[in-house]
């Protein structure tokens, strides 16, 4: 397993920290990982993001280019970071930030509420990044379920730690039930390409 | 309360603090500064717990001179700043190299000159962890390119300011700072730990600045009996001011001759694929991370690519670059300067291969297709 994985949005989504979670899941895993930031000098408002790299062998250079996996939480970030994905990869968008998305030619585009179940599921909008991280170990089997929610718990402040977990299980049950829909339909193209040929 | 053994994530300023801890650190003063206020955070946390002691100062020269009375009371003690922090301590600097006071002075480079960008990467200060300070001086400068490489190569910081005393600059930068990778923390027992020499005779026959031969005086935990003097003036072997020719000349050589004494023990270098390389790249920091890539990929395309990565900057690591010159056509310099090191591997490779540097000084780390295309020209 080699995989370059970017989380950009704005500072103030928790996007760092969901990369920290994330990392820190590939070490419960017994994964080689290495987890890097950048951000405005803003602690609210600017650009924000994350990247991890999770692999099996050694990781030299810790930056990532053209990402195998890539959240975005804002527009500005969707614009920017959307289409710096690799061909087969993945492009997990936050329809509730984000209305439109550049062409990623052969990359595949999730679009989920994730906002919104952070805010009327949950109960709190700051978990959106839980839901986030739960939609990517949902979708891209970035990390065990059991490494991101032990890494969960280590990681939030003390005392939310059920509420985080809550939103991660909000975001994996969303990425499960989208990944059914997807099935469903990848069932009905072959019976009606089996239908077709016959 | 030395770390958890076993496998964790953790960041590069986290590791410098918790490696600091496991060498023995119990002084820490600093005033903190992006981008390294982490490990005054974590020291903070870490230092009381271990019965140390943790001092947020009011500036930069009140915590260097913090840190060298400590240690002369017999603690091991260490500083963290970044570029502008890192001008006002070289006072300090000076004083404890001729002094002879151990002591940890850690720089997590960003862009500058002056405020620069205090949020990015650099490697601008290479020649000022050398220089810095007036008169001369010798000093050893230790540069990690990994989260795991800081916590081991800062442990070494300590051994070798407490074996040789002498302050030892740890030189970091902005990627190796705040990011986070694994590192397998080695079972405390696992960890060498150095003391500084301390003096084996009673408190009348105590000479503070007498050596032996291997050119390191004892030295006395003040407040133990053992009262003497520590002058920044030129001293003689009581430690009081001297203007005598013969001391003066004697103090500055014995200096330089101790730092050649300790520099085959203080000399850390990784040579990957150089043996047979035709090209070689000589890296250090974040940058040796770039260069490593790119030496893997210059290799996958049929070109014999190597990598000299510096651990130690200074004493610089003179005989594995004339090694490397005789055997391979031209040695690349990257750096996030316009061109340090590769002036001193220019001079150790003194015209046996051709010396290439290659500078970005734009706030983001060198990637390895710039080296690799690099390596392809010379």
């Amino acid at each position: 397993m080699h995989k370059e994985i970017r989380l950009s949005g704005t500072g103030g989504q928790g996007l760092i920290l969901a990369g920290i979670i994330l990392a820190e899941a590939a070490v419960h895993d017994g994964r080689e990982v290495i987890e890097t930031q950048s951000y405005g000098p803003e602690a609210r408002g600017g650009a924000s993001r994350a990247e991890v790299i999770i692999a099996d062998e050694a990781i030299d250079y810790p930056k990532v280019g053209v990402a195998d996996v890539v959240l975005v939480m804002s527009q500005e970030a969707c614009n920017r970071y959307a289409a710096q994905v690799k061909p087969g990869g993945l492009v997990v968008v936050d329809e509730t930030n984000v209305k439109s998305v550049p062409d990623v030619a052969g990359a595949r585009v999730v679009r989920l509420p994730i906002t919104d179940i952070a805010r009327h599921e949950v109960g709190r909008q700051v978990t959106a990044n839980m839901v986030a991280l739960g939609a990517l170990v949902g979708i891209a089997g970035l990390a065990t379920p059991e490494a991101a929610e032990r890494a969960v718990r280590e990681r939030v402040p003390k005392g939310t730690e059920e509420l985080n977990l809550k939103a991660f299980r909000l975001g994996m049950e969303l990425a499960m039930e989208r990944a059914r829909e997807r099935a469903r339909e990848r069932a009905r193209e072959r019976v009606r390409e089996a239908s077709d040929a016959t | 309360m030395p770390s958890k053994a076993g496998a964790r994530l953790m960041q590069g300023n986290e590791a410098c603090a918790e490696g600091a801890m496991a060498a023995g650190l119990r002084f820490f003063a600093g005033y903190p500064i992006t981008p390294s206020t982490e490990i005054a955070e974590e020291l903070a946390l870490l230092l009381p717990k271990a019965g140390g002691k943790f001092i947020q100062m009011e500036d930069e020269i009140a915590s260097i001179s913090a840190i060298i009375g400590a240690s002369l009371a017999g603690a091991k003690a260490m500083t963290a700043t970044s570029g502008p922090g890192f001008s006002l301590k070289q006072e300090g600097i000076g004083f404890a190299s001729y002094t002879e006071v151990p002591c940890v002075i850690v720089n997590v480079q960003r862009v500058g000159p002056s405020t620069g960008v205090p949020t990015a990467p650099a490697q601008g200060d290479v020649m000022q962890a050398r220089w810095g300070t007036h008169g001369d001086h010798p000093i050893v400068v230790l540069c990690p390119s990994s989260v795991a490489e800081t916590f081991a190569l800062i442990i070494e910081a300590f051994n070798i300011s407490e074996r040789w005393r002498m302050p030892v600059v740890f030189l970091m930068d902005e990627v190796v700072a705040h990011m986070r990778e694994k590192v397998t923390v080695p079972d405390v027992s696992q960890i060498a730990v150095a003391e500084r020499p301390r003096p084996q005779v009673s408190p009348e026959q105590y000479l503070p600045y007498a050596a032996g031969e291997d050119l390191v005086p004892p030295m006395a935990d003040y407040g133990t009996g053992y009262r003497y003097h520590v002058t920044g003036l030129t001293h003689d072997q009581t430690g009081f001011p001297t203007t005598k020719r013969i001391e003066v000349d004697a103090l500055t050589r014995r200096l330089d001759a101790k730092m050649r004494m300790a520099a085959p023990h203080v000399t850390f270098v990784d040579e990957i694929l150089v043996d047979d390389a035709e090209v070689v790249v000589f890296a250090y920091g974040i940058t040796a991370r770039a260069a490593s890539r790119a030496v893997r990929d210059a290799r996958a395309q049929g070109l014999k690519a190597g990598l000299i990565k510096a651990k130690t900057l200074w004493p610089f690591p003179d005989e594995h670059v004339r090694k490397a010159a005789e055997r391979a056509r031209a040695i690349v310099v990257p750096e996030m300067n316009m061109g340090q090191l590769v002036r001193e591997v220019e001079r150790a490779a003194a015209g046996r291969a051709r010396v290439v540097g290659l500078s970005r000084v734009d706030a983001e780390p060198i990637t390895p297709d710039e080296i690799l295309a690099r390596l392809r020209e010379v």
